[in-house]
C-alpha cells in the first residue's frame, strides 16, 4: 500500500506529511506530527476528545482520512494560544476549575471556540447543545457550561 | 447537637486552605500539553495488539501463533505460555491473558508485537485459536441456580457453615449486622419488602487503558502507564513477570479518569512481556470496544430489602440480602454493599446478608464507592416509601433515624464524629427543598454513606535554595489532588501556593504509596503532606537557631518564618523560609521534610442529594431538571474541587439510573461495546448541579479533611428513582430507567387503572 503525500496548513504553519490512505487524521497529528492534544477516546465520533477544525469546520478528526487534509487549513489546541497568552476560553476553564482530569478539556476548548466563533452570545441551551459532541465523565459539565459562558461574556466585552 | 465551639479544627483560621487558585497542572492541560498515557513514544517503538475472546465461555484447546510470526514486520506473540504460574495473582493472571478457559467475551488469549499497528492487526487475524465453547452465564440470578454453568469447577462458597460439598458459582457469602431483626418487625406498625435489580455501569473514564514498557537484556523494566496505582502495578507486574521490584520502575503518565478502573492491570504485563521477548519497546492502547468488553465495570446486582417502622417513623428493623456479580472472578463489591447499605441509621435490629458471585463478565474493578450506590439504591427507595405510607416527609423520616457520633454502624464500629444530620438539614433549609414542581414531575431524595481509606502513603518536601517547594507525592492526580496538596503544603509552612510545586513521582523516588482510591488522596497524602512539612519546618527552626546561637527549643515557626520564642523573644529579626533555604548549604546541607506512614482515621463521609425529574408519560424518557448535591467534606481544601466530584458523582448517577447498562446477547457477547449505544449523560441532558459543602471536620485529621471523591455517587439512584416514582406513580426497582423500561411500567399501571 502506497503512501499518499499531503500539503496542508496546520495551525497556521506549511506542514507536509506522507499518510497510509487508509489512516485518520487524528492519527497522523498524533504518531506523525506529534501533536498529541488531540485525544481518542473512542476512534467512532462519539466522544469529541479528537475535536479540530477543518477550514474553520469542527469535526471530529477521528473521523476524518489524513488525506482529506490537502489544501485545508487545520486547527488543533496546539494552536488556540497565542505565544504566552491563554485564549480566554483557556483562562476561564482555568478559573473555574471546569476540568478534573482533563483529557475531555482540549476537545471542548476546540469545540466551545468554534461556537463562539458563530455565535459569540448563546445561551446556556444553545452552549449545551453545541457541547452535546464532547463527553465528559469527570465534571457533570456545570463547570464547563459556566467557563464558557463566562468567556463568551469577555470576549463580547473585549 | 455538636459543639462547635469545642472543635480546634473549625476554628483554625485558614489562609490558603479553602481558597480556589489555578492547579499547577492547569496549563498543561487547556493547551494539550499535558502528556496522558497514550502521548508518548520511544525510539525504536513497536505496537502492541491483544487478540480476544468472542466467546463467553469455552474451553481454550489451542493456539496457532506459527502463521502470525511469519508476517514481515511482527516481532513477537505472547500467549498464556509467556506466563508463569503464579498462586498469587492466581486470578490477575488469568485475567490479563487466559489458560484453561475463555470466561467472558473480550478474555485477551494472545498478544502480538509489531512495527505498525497495520502489521499488528493483520498478525491478529492470522493466530488460531480453537476453542471448545461451553455453556454461559450472564445473569446473577441465574448463576447461583444449582445446574447453573460452573465458571470455576473448585469454587466452594466460603463464609457458610457447614462448607458446601459441590462447586457453585457463588464465592463468599457476607452477613453483617445486630440486634433481633425478627423482634424489631413485630415491633412495626408498616413494614415495606421489596426487589430490586441493577444493572453493570462502567467507569466510562474518557481515555483508554494505554502503556509504553520497555524492558531492557539485563532484567531491568520501565514502564509508562495511565493508572490510580503506580505502586500497585508495579508490583503485579514484576509478580507476574518474576522480576525484582526495584528493576521496575513505573511512571504514572496524566490519567483521563479512572473512578476505580485504573487500580489493576490489563495492558501492562503484556507490553512488559512483549517487550521482553523484542527487545524493544512496546506501546499498548486500548480501543473504547476492548475497554467495555475487557476492562472492569461494577457488578449487576439483585437484592431484596425489607425495613419496618412504627407509626411515627422509628425503625424498627431492617434486613436486606444483597447478590452481586463481579464478572469472571471472585472479588465483588457485595461486601461493601451489605456494609453500607443502612449505615445512615442508627438501627437496633438489623442484618444484611451478600453473595459474591461470578459470571461470564469481565472481572469488574472498583467503581467509586465500590458496592455502596446499589445497596443505597435499594434501601433509600424502600425508606422512600416508608415515608409515604407513614405521610412523614422523606427528610424528617431520615432525621428521626439518622446515625450520630457514638451510634453503633451496622456494620459493626462505633461511628466517630459525622456529618449526616448536617447534610439533611442543609437539604431542607435549602431554597430547593420548597420549590414548586411542574407538571409530570416529582422530587426525590437519598442518603448516601461511604467509608473512605487511609493507608500506605510517602510524601517527601524539598525546600529549594530560592525558598519555593518542591512536592513529591506519589498518589496519581484524578482531579486536582496537586492543587489540593500545594495548598496543604503552603498553609502549613506559612508562605504562599504559587511557592508550592506538586509533582506525582515515579516509583523510584518515594516509598510505597497505596493506589489513588477510596477517597484516600486529600486525606492520606494530605496528611503527610502536612507531616512533611511539619518535619521541614523542624529543620528550618534548627536551622535559624544555629544561626542565632540559640536552643532550638527557642525557636517557633509563625507565618512562615523562624522566630525566636520564650526568653530570646524578640532578641532577633524572624527569618522568612527563603532566608533560611538561602543559605542551607552553610548551616548543614538541603532542607527537606518527607513522611512515611500508614495513615487512618479516614472520617465517614454522608451526603444528601436532592433532584427533580420531568416524566414524558408518552415516551416514558426521564429528564434531570433540578439537581441538589449536599456533602460533608470535613474542610473543603480547593472548595472548586470539592464541587467538581459532587458533580461529578451526581452526573455518573445520571447515566447509571437512567441509561447506563451493559447489555448482551443470547451468545453471551456485549451488544453495546461504545460510546452510541452506551449512553453516558452529555451535556444537554443535564441542568446545572448544584452544590453544598457541609464541613463537620474529621477529627482524624489536622484540618478536618475527610475524603469526598465517592460518597457523591451513592444516593443519586435512589434519589431519581424517588423522583421518577413520584412523577409517574410507578415504583421503579430496576436500573437503568431507560424509556422502554418506564413506559411499560407506566402503561401497565395505565391497564391496572383502567381495569
Ligand atoms: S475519538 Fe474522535 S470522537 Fe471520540
Ligand atoms: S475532565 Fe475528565 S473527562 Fe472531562
Amino acid at each position: 500500500m502506497s503512501q499518499i503525500h499531503v500539503s496542508t496548513t496546520l495551525n497556521g504553519d506549511p506542514v507536509e506529511y506522507l499518510c497510509e490512505p487508509d489512516e485518520t487524521l487524528l492519527d497522523v497529528l498524533r504518531d506523525r506530527l506529534g501533536l498529541t492534544g488531540s485525544k481518542e477516546g473512542c476512534g467512532s465520533g462519539d466522544c469529541g476528545a479528537c475535536s479540530v477544525t477543518v477550514d474553520g469546520r469542527l469535526v471530529c478528526s477521528c473521523l476524518v482520512l489524513g488525506a482529506e487534509a490537502q489544501d485545508r487549513e487545520i486547527e488543533t489546541i496546539e494552536g488556540v494560544a497565542q505565544g504566552e497568552n491563554l485564549h480566554p476560553l483557556q483562562q476561564k476553564i482555568l478559573d473555574h476549575a471546569a476540568l478534573q482530569c482533563g483529557v475531555c478539556t482540549p476537545g471542548f476548548i476546540v469545540a466551545a471556540k468554534a461556537l463562539l466563533e458563530r455565535n459569540p452570545d448563546p445561551s446556556e441551551t444553545e452552549v449545551r447543545y453545541w457541547l452535546a459532541g464532547n463527553l465528559c465523565r469527570c465534571t457533570g459539565y456545570d463547570k464547563i457550561v459556566r467557563a464558557v459562558m463566562d468567556a463568551a461574556q469577555e470576549m463580547r466585552g473585549a | 447537637m455538636l459543639d462547635k465551639t469545642k472543635d480546634p479544627v473549625a476554628e483554625r483560621d485558614f489562609k490558603v486552605v479553602g481558597t480556589r487558585p489555578v492547579r499547577p497542572d492547569g496549563v498543561d492541560k487547556v493547551t494539550g500539553r499535558a502528556r496522558f498515557g497514550a502521548d508518548i513514544s520511544a525510539p525504536g517503538m513497536l505496537v502492541g495488539k491483544v487478540k480476544r475472546s468472542p466467546h463467553a465461555h469455552a474451553k481454550l484447546v489451542s493456539i496457532d501463533t506459527e502463521k502470525a510470526l511469519a508476517l514481515p514486520g511482527v516481532k513477537a506473540v505472547v500467549t498464556r505460555d509467556d506466563f508463569a504460574e503464579n498462586k498469587k495473582q492466581c486470578d490477575v493472571l488469568r485475567n490479563i491473558m487466559a489458560r484453561e478457559k475463555v470466561l467472558y467475551d473480550g478474555h485477551a488469549v494472545a498478544a502480538v508485537a509489531a512495527t505498525s499497528a497495520t502489521v499488528a492487526r493483520k498478525a491478529l487475524k492470522l493466530i488460531e485459536v480453537e476453542y471448545d465453547v461451553l455453556p454461559h452465564v450472564i445473569d446473577v440470578d441465574e448463576a447461583m441456580k444449582p445446574g447453573a454453568p460452573l465458571l470455576h469447577d473448585d469454587m466452594i462458597t466460603k463464609g457458610v457453615d457447614p462448607e458446601p460439598e459441590t462447586a457453585s458459582n457463588i464465592a463468599q457469602r457476607y452477613e453483617f449486622g445486630h440486634g433481633d431483626v425478627e423482634k424489631g418487625f413485630a415491633e412495626a406498625d408498616v413494614v415495606v419488602e421489596r426487589d430490586f435489580k441493577t444493572a453493570a455501569a462502567h467507569q466510562g473514564y474518557i481515555e483508554p487503558h494505554a502503556c509504553l514498557a520497555s524492558f531492557t537484556p539485563d532484567g531491568q523494566g520501565e514502564l509508562w502507564c495511565c493508572t490510580q496505582g503506580h505502586y500497585a502495578i508495579r508490583g503485579f507486574c514484576a509478580d507476574l513477570l518474576g522480576m525484582d521490584i526495584s528493576k521496575l520502575r513505573v511512571t504514572a503518565s496524566e490519567i483521563g479518569g479512572g473512578f476505580g478502573g485504573k487500580t489493576t492491570v490489563f495492558l501492562e504485563p503484556l507490553a512488559l512481556a512483549l517487550s521482553r521477548k523484542t527487545g524493544r519497546p512496546v506501546k499498548m492502547v486500548m480501543s473504547r470496544e476492548e475497554v467495555f468488553r475487557a476492562s472492569g465495570p461494577t457488578a449487576s446486582t439483585s437484592s431484596r430489602v425489607k425495613v419496618g417502622a412504627t407509626k411515627d417513623g422509628k425503625i424498627t428493623a431492617g434486613e436486606a440480602e444483597f447478590r452481586y456479580q463481579g464478572g469472571a472472578f471472585k472479588g465483588s463489591p457485595v461486601q461493601f454493599g451489605a456494609m453500607c447499605a443502612f449505615a445512615c441509621y442508627a438501627l437496633e435490629n438489623v442484618k444484611t446478608v451478600g453473595y459474591d458471585v461470578v459470571t461470564n463478565r469481565p472481572k469488574q474493578a472498583a467503581y467509586r464507592a465500590p458496592g455502596a450506590p446499589m445497596a443505597a439504591f435499594a434501601v433509600e427507595s424502600v425508606i422512600e416509601e416508608l415515608a409515604v405510607e407513614l405521610s412523614i416527609d422523606p427528610v424528617e423520616l431520615r432525621l428521626i433515624n439518622a446515625a450520630e457520633e457514638g451510634d453503633q454502624s451496622s456494620f459493626g464500629p462505633t461511628f466517630p464524629r459525622i456529618g449526616l444530620v448536617e447534610t439533611l438539614e442543609a437539604t431542607k433549609a435549602h431554597e430547593h427543598f420548597s420549590a414548586p414542581l411542574g407538571p409530570n414531575q416529582g422530587r426525590g431524595i437519598a442518603s448516601g454513606y461511604w467509608f473512605n481509606f487511609g493507608g500506605a502513603t510517602s510524601v517527601s518536601l524539598n525546600i529549594q535554595p530560592d525558598g519555593t517547594v518542591a512536592l513529591a507525592v506519589g498518589t496519581p492526580d484524578i482531579g486536582g489532588s496537586r492543587a489540593s496538596m500545594s495548598l496543604m503544603a503552603a498553609e502549613e509552612l506559612g508562605i504562599a501556593y504559587e511557592k508550592v510545586k506538586a509533582i506525582v513521582a515515579d516509583t523510584a523516588s518515594l516509598g510505597y504509596n497505596e493506589v489513588s482510591h477510596g477517597s484516600r488522596v486529600t486525606f492520606a497524602s494530605g496528611l503527610a503532606t502536612i507531616e512533611a512539612a511539619r518535619n521541614a519546618k523542624k529543620i528550618l527552626c534548627a536551622r535559624a537557631a544555629k544561626m542565632w546561637e540559640i536552643p532550638e527549643e527557642a525557636v517557633e515557626w509563625v507565618d512562615g518564618h523562624a522566630r525566636p520564642a520564650g526568653a530570646n523573644a524578640g532578641d532577633f529579626e524572624p527569618m522568612s523560609l527563603a532566608d533560611i533555604a538561602k543559605v542551607a548549604e552553610q548551616t548543614g546541607g538541603p532542607i527537606s521534610g518527607h513522611q512515611e506512614h500508614n495513615a487512618s482515621g479516614a472520617g465517614a463521609s454522608f451526603a444528601t442529594h436532592m433532584v427533580d425529574v420531568e416524566v414524558d408519560p408518552e415516551t416514558g424518557r426521564a429528564h434531570v431538571v433540578r439537581y441538589t448535591a449536599v456533602q460533608d467534606a470535613g474542610k473543603a481544601i480547593h472548595p472548586s474541587y470539592v464541587e467538581g466530584q459532587f458533580q461529578g458523582g451526581a452526573a455518573q448517577g445520571v447515566g447509571w439510573a437512567l441509561n447506563e447498562e451493559y447489555i448482551y446477547n443470547d451468545d453471551g457477547r456485549l451488544e453495546n461495546p461504545g460510546f452510541l449505544d452506551y449512553r453516558i449523560p452529555v451535556c444537554s441532558d443535564l441542568p446545572m448541579l448544584d452544590t453544598v459543602i457541609v464541613e463537620v471536620p474529621n477529627p482524624g485529621h489536622p484540618y478536618g479533611v475527610r475524603g469526598v471523591g465517592e460518597t457523591g455517587i451513592v444516593p443519586p439512584m435512589a434519589a431519581i428513582a424517588n423522583a421518577v416514582s413520584a412523577a409517574a406513580g410507578v415504583r421503579m426497582t430496576e436500573l437503568p430507567m431507560s424509556p422502554p423500561k418506564l413506559l411499560k411500567a407506566i402503561n401497565a399501571k395505565k391497564a391496572n387503572g383502567s381495569a
